[in-house]
């Protein structure tokens, strides 16, 4: 179905970029742009919605660089969610961002609403590729986009982490997913996503083993490790970066990228042929266990963070190379579950920052007085990554464990109970500190975050609670991913 | 009519006017003779790509001498190619020199600047038309002669050392050229290309044909700068006037290389290259070529340097296309070979730039550019991205054929080596961006102002060349498998 619309969807946010440098000089008419950019962008994604739970495949041609391999756009419904959730929170984290930065006095504020604007609307191209080739272009872009963001406090220690960044993500895209999708292309002729995949009846089982390989390491996005440093290097941005792109839209466009390959390119079935996907599962779940010893270890609560979302990022990757259908729905459901906790966490954190200006775990002693709504907020989102119910994240790891059950591999599903305890052992100390004891410095009465940030902190995280009841729409439209 | 003297006219024109330059004696009536006369070639090298592209390859016989006698001009899809990016650079290259040369060169010797410049221009555009193996070695001697010249007249004094180890280095290259083209002659009696092919496809096995034949590949490896005997170029580009080292990046080598895939192909043919060791040759120079060049460019601390070295590496990428021998590998290397012209005459145009304006183009002291010289620096960028083979601009399409064809033929270390070539690029590369835009100005860089327009016009129409190249790039891929078919075919 030819829809250029989802041309629209990516020039929007572009539109949106170069009209918060054209009123750079008028804060609030440029975040009045940003945020106008943000509402329509998800209002023309959730247009497109109706269309693709009804199975049908929204496509629109943007240019042909290479004649046989045009830049190009189809949704599916891992491309609609993952787009969905991107452009929702994007609105949220505009919210989040005013109360933000203008509390913590940053400086170069129309540059980050502008690369903020060109990193979503490279998420947006990466969550609507229709083929591996654009998917390579909007990954490249959302990785440049999003530099400037890394380092946008200028000081020594960002040029360095900003470095670290850039040399780990363009270095595995060239080396590894360039390569991987060149010989794609030489195997099979073409690049194009399709259900069921292509590479079956053109790569054996020890190609398609290597291709896989390729593909997981080489979408550095992922943090699979030993590739997962330039997360945790990311974390000196600004806490809304951290929050959106580094909780959401960058890690995710990664992991969502893994996922899409698995499903479109390799095929599930064809999946389990491969030669040594068991070890790929392996390091990805050895990725899920270290990131979470490593986050017991932090004392600075967004390097914990970020260590989580090293940890949780490959549950989606395992999801995917158990090549069971229930294994494909938990990952998909675990972007949405995983997001919407993980950014309520950083706004927290960025609070906490703005408010207090406190960076370490060990620091916030009693802080839950002085901030009530952040700290509750924190403590749902905490149980939502642990995976309880009455919390979306729990639904994700249910399909999960039914996915690891389904290919018999038990492994997999004590990696999965182990890393919830796990989680729990490095999550909810913090709401404990926070309510539980008392502060050495006992600040009288309420101080929370400027109300923006509050604001964006409520939203996420009745979104979390939301997710529990409302799962059953976002569950129908991953099971079209194996229907077939 | 005069578009049938078209081939003639191309070589012809700027010869001419060469003296009428010496004659001029005025600095900025030279430059507009040399402009004229490349915005001219632009056109006919554009017409002459059109006719053949629309009516097949034409035959230009000088003085109407019939073929095997008289002297032929022959253009197919290759050497049209071949015409328009140096005509094409060569105008652009002039854009960017009026001021540049006014600054870099002394006022007395500008007008005989211009006149080595079309008398080199002159050259590169005879060696890529004629169709006579004799006639190459005299357009190859115009050319290097009058190369030489304009290296020298760089404003530093490393430029004479450097003007003449390319000298000796380039006259070594053209004698070895010469030996081959003489021991041919021995053997065959004949210098017409085509006649050439006909003639040694007769011969079968002969011991004077391969000598003659590793005599030629190793003159036109020198000429070409084609890993190890590429040690004359990093610091005649280093230490040219800015103006010549984008001519001479965006042309010299491309025209040898060019003659390697007429030898190799034309004259020589598929069967005979194949049998022998030249594919492997090729390939493992190609590849050191790409590595040793790639890192060595990584440890420069003068930008234009550092170029060179790039130069080199994708010297390499070429050279590998076309060791692959097949129309894939040739096409990938042909488009990889205008694209290259491309970025790298963008990427020294804006490096001229900041040396009219800072007077240095030591890394160190581009710190602080992006802020004083906005439009010139994010040229440098896009140049930049380009050189890395960033999708969307001109470099990623070539890189993507050439990995391609080096895949298809199951070439995997070729394959490899072109991708950590590229990871190496994104290094040195970034060494310049991050100089630009992520350090303090330093003293030199702290005053400076946007560069003049039309080097700021030359260095985006470049840039956005690389852009549109790298969002359509329908031509260069057309153009590039018709020639690499008609090569490898016939």
């Amino acid at each position: 179905m030819e829809t250029p619309a989802l041309i629209f969807c990516v020039a929007l946010p572009l539109a949106g970029a170069a009209l918060v440098v054209a009123l750079g000089r008028w804060p609030n008419l440029r975040e009045a742009a940003s945020l106008g950019a943000a509402g329509w962008l998800f209002l023309e994604v959730l247009a497109l919605l109706p269309a693709v739970e009804a199975g049908e495949r929204p496509a629109a041609v943007l240019t042909a660089v290479i004649p046989e391999i045009p830049i190009a756009f189809e949704v599916e419904p891992l491309g609609m969610m993952f787009a969905l959730v991107a452009s929702f929170l994007w609105i949220v984290t505009t919210i989040y961002s005013i109360g933000y930065m203008r509390g913590h006095g940053e400086s170069n504020q129309t540059r980050f609403y502008a690369c903020f604007a060109i990193a979503i609307a490279s998420a947006i191209g990466v969550a609507f590729a229709a083929n591996l080739l654009t998917l390579f272009v909007f990954y490249e872009v959302l990785t440049l986009s999003t530099y400037p963001l890394v380092t946008h406090s200028g000081t020594d220690e960002a040029r360095r982490a900003g470095r670290v960044y850039l040399g780990i993500l363009l270095g595995t895209s060239i080396a590894f997913q360039l390569f991987a999708i060149l010989w794609v292309w030489v195997l099979t002729g073409e690049t194009g996503f399709r259900d069921g995949g292509i590479l079956a009846g053109h790569a054996g089982p020890a190609a398609t083993g290597a291709l896989l390989l390729l593909f997981v390491f080489g979408i550095g996005k992922a943090a699979v490790m030993p590739f997962h440093r330039w997360l945790s290097a990311a974390m000196v941005a600004p806490t809304p970066v951290s929050a959106l792109l580094h909780a959401v839209a960058v890690v995710k466009a990664g992991v969502f990228a893994v996922l899409k390959v698995v499903v479109y390119v390799f095929g599930p079935g064809h999946l389990a042929t491969a030669t040594g996907a068991g070890w790929l599962l392996a390091i990805a779940a050895l990725t899920v266990i270290a990131g979470s010893l490593v986050a017991m270890r932090r004392d600075n609560l967004k390097a914990r963070l970020a260590y989580s979302t090293v940890s949780q990022l490959s549950y989606i990757v395992m999801g995917a190379l158990l090549a069971s259908a229930w294994g494909i729905v938990g990952a998909g459901l675990h972007i949405v579950m995983h997001a919407f906790a993980k950014i309520t966490l950083f706004f927290c954190a960025g609070a906490v920052l703005v408010a207090h200006h406190r960076t370490e775990v060990s620091e916030l002693d009693g802080i839950g007085r002085a901030m009530p709504i952040t700290m509750g907020a924190f403590l749902v989102a905490s149980l939502s990554i642990v995976g309880l119910p009455l919390l979306g994240g729990m639904w994700s790891k249910w399909y999960l464990a039914l996915g690891a059950i389904e290919a018999e591999r038990y492994a997999v599903l004590a990696v999965l109970m182990l890393s919830s305890l796990l989680s729990v052992a490095y999550l909810l100390p913090i709401p404990v500190r926070a309510f539980a004891k008392r502060s050495p410095k006992a600040g009288s009465g309420v101080e929370e975050a400027p109300w923006p940030c509050v604001l964006a902190i409520v939203i996420t995280a009745a979104g979390c609670l939301a997710l529990f009841w409302y799962a059953d729409r976002w569950l129908r439209l991953m099971e079209q991913l194996v229907r077939t | 009519m005069i578009t049938a003297h078209l081939p003639a006219l191309q070589v012809v024109v700027p010869l001419v006017a060469a003296p009428v330059c010496v004659l001029l004696r005025r600095s900025r009536g030279a430059w507009m003779v040399a402009m004229a006369v490349s915005l001219f070639a632009v056109a006919g090298a554009w017409s002459l790509l059109a006719g053949v592209l629309s009516r097949g390859p034409t035959s230009y016989l000088l003085g109407s001498w019939a073929a095997p006698w008289g002297i032929e001009y022959r253009v197919d899809e290759t050497n049209a190619w071949v015409i328009l990016v140096v005509s094409v650079i060569s105008a652009a290259a002039l854009l960017f020199a009026r001021r540049s040369v006014e600054r870099e060169v002394e006022t007395d010797r500008i007008h005989l600047f211009y006149t080595a410049w079309l008398l080199c221009l002159a050259g590169l555009l005879g060696m890529a038309v004629t169709a006579d193996a004799f006639n190459v070695f005299v357009f190859l001697e115009i050319s290097s002669l009058s190369s030489y010249v304009l290296v020298s007249l760089g404003a530093r004094r490393q430029a004479l050392a450097a003007a003449f180890r390319y000298l000796v280095l380039g006259t070594v290259g053209a004698t070895f050229f010469l030996i081959g083209v003489g021991l041919l002659y021995q053997v065959t009696g004949t210098l017409n290309m085509a006649d050439l092919a006909a003639r040694l496809s007769e011969l079968g096995p002969h011991r004077t044909v391969t000598t003659a034949f590793g005599f030629l590949a190793v003159g036109i490896a020198v000429k070409s700068a084609v890993y190890p005997l590429h040690t004359w170029l990093p610091n005649a580009y280093a230490f040219a006037p800015s103006a010549v080292s984008v001519f001479l990046a965006g042309t010299a080598t491309k025209v040898s290389l060019y003659l390697l895939l007429r030898f190799l192909f034309t004259v020589f043919g598929l069967e005979f290259v194949a049998g022998g060791p030249v594919p492997l040759l090729l390939a493992l120079t190609g590849i050191a070529g790409l590595v040793a060049a790639s890192v060595a460019a990584v440890r420069q601390e003068d930008a234009k340097r550092l170029l060179g070295f790039s130069s080199v590496a994708q010297i390499g990428y070429l050279v590998l296309g076309v060791s692959l021998l097949t129309t894939a590998g040739v096409a990938a290397a042909l488009i990889h070979l205008f694209n290259h012209a491309l970025m790298k005459a963008a990427l020294f145009v804006c490096l001229g730039a900041i040396a009219y304006r800072v007077g240095s183009v030591r890394i160190a002291d581009l710190a602080g550019i992006g802020r004083r010289m906005p439009w010139t620096a994010s040229a440098l960028v896009v140049g930049g991205l380009s050189l890395i083979g960033v999708p969307l601009t001109a470099g990623f399409v070539g890189k993507w054929y050439l990995v391609a064809a080096a895949l298809e033929s199951g070439w995997w270390p070729a394959a490899a080596a072109m991708l950590l070539a590229s990871l190496i690029a994104v290094a040195y590369v970034w060494k310049l961006v991050e100089s630009a835009y992520f350090r303090a100005p330093s003293p030199a860089a702290a005053s400076v102002r946007e560069a003049p327009v039309s080097m700021v016009a030359a260095a985006w129409g470049l840039a956005g060349a690389n852009l549109w190249f790298g969002i359509d790039a329908s031509l260069p891929i057309d153009v590039a498998n018709r020639a690499a078919a008609a090569l490898l075919g016939g």
